[in-house]
């Protein structure tokens, strides 16, 4: 299975944030991209997710979610501007 | 209720759309409704409590109790076999949403508007081009379907019948065409991009859904052929 994008993190990310994340504009550690979360590419990595920048690949934030927590590392990310 | 409870829906009803697909109709009481393009997640519980979700989009669009998903088998896959094989009319569903507000077209748009799907990635655009026709928006809208064969096509009928002045529906058949068809079977190129679907220079907005291959294909193609990458919008479902 190839790598999906990130509206597949819509309901994912709707178990810790309050609003839709897909339409949140994050900025990439590395390149410094601004985009919106939805065109980040989301890499399968069972029990969880990578999430990568779409212009220079690099991992902006990591999921694992095991039977009793949900752990998200966002070393990528250095903003997060949700639209409200 | 809020788009992050696991909801329960009934199926109403299953139609095959495709050898392979079927969309489903859910009661869901008290469901508020989706914008035209959003997903819900699917959760199945097997017996041992191991639990698989995916994200399937939504065909169905706007207000009521009804809930619409088409889902393509993947033959290795662990929660579409069940969706396409087994599920039945009285059998309940756990899902949540509706999800996504990105990738969605809003009645209250009126610039052009340009679909491109490949495959079962159409389901989503159907919703976009149901919401145009319920609206009355008199809003350019033209879809490039590229599928395998013409049994492959979903919801053909509706397709059909849905095209009009304000909604001009293309195929490209990649492996079959129907008999008589003026072009031979094959992918999509840069080339009939260009001629079968809105030009950049009317600025419209683009949703692209489909395999992950083909949707980056066809997003870079746009963007050569003067498209502007903030108005292609693009979903990916993964596959091969």
């Amino acid at each position: 299975m190839t790598h999906l994008d990130g509206n597949a993190l819509a309901g994912p990310l709707s178990e810790v944030f309050r609003d839709d994340m897909t339409t949140a504009l994050g900025r990439c550690a590395s390149c410094g991209d601004v985009s919106v979360l939805a065109e980040a590419l989301v890499y399968d990595a069972a029990p969880g997710w990578a999430v990568r920048c779409h212009a220079c690949g690099d991992v902006l934030m990591t999921f694992v979610r095991t039977l009793d927590r949900l752990r998200i590392d966002m070393r990528g990310l250095t903003a997060l501007e949700i639209p409200s | 209720m809020t788009f992050r409870d696991w909801l329960v829906g009934t199926v109403v009803s299953t139609t095959m759309q495709t050898p392979t697909a079927k969309s489903i109709v859910l009661d869901v009481p008290g469901w508020k409704g989706s914008a035209a393009g959003q997903h819900v997640d699917v959760r199945l519980t097997a017996e041992d409590g191991y639990q698989a979700v995916r994200a399937y989009s939504l065909a169905s669009t706007g207000p009521g109790d009804r809930v619409e998903l088409a889902v393509d088998l993947i033959e290795d896959g662990e929660v579409s076999p069940y969706l396409v094989g087994e599920l039945r009319e009285g059998d309940q569903l756990e899902f949540r949403g509706p999800l996504g507000r990105w990738f969605v077209w809003k009645p209250g748009d009126t610039q052009p508007v340009q679909l491109v799907a490949g495959g079962s990635g159409v389901v989503p655009l159907l919703a976009m081009a149901r919401a145009h026709a319920a609206s009355g928006s008199e809003a350019k809208f033209r879809l490039l379907y590229s599928v395998r064969t013409p049994a492959e096509v979903f919801y053909a009928d509706e397709l059909a019948s849905l095209a009009g002045p304000n909604f001009e529906v293309t195929f490209v058949y990649t492996r079959q065409t129907p008999p008589g068809w003026p072009h031979p079977a094959g992918r999509v190129s840069r080339e009939i991009l260009g001629s079968a679907t809105i030009p950049a220079a009317e600025n419209p907005a683009v949703f692209v859904c489909g395999p992950t291959g083909f949707v980056e294909s066809v997003a870079d193609w746009l963007v050569e052929l003067g498209h502007n990458a903030l108005a292609v919008k693009t979903e990916r479902f993964g596959g091969n």
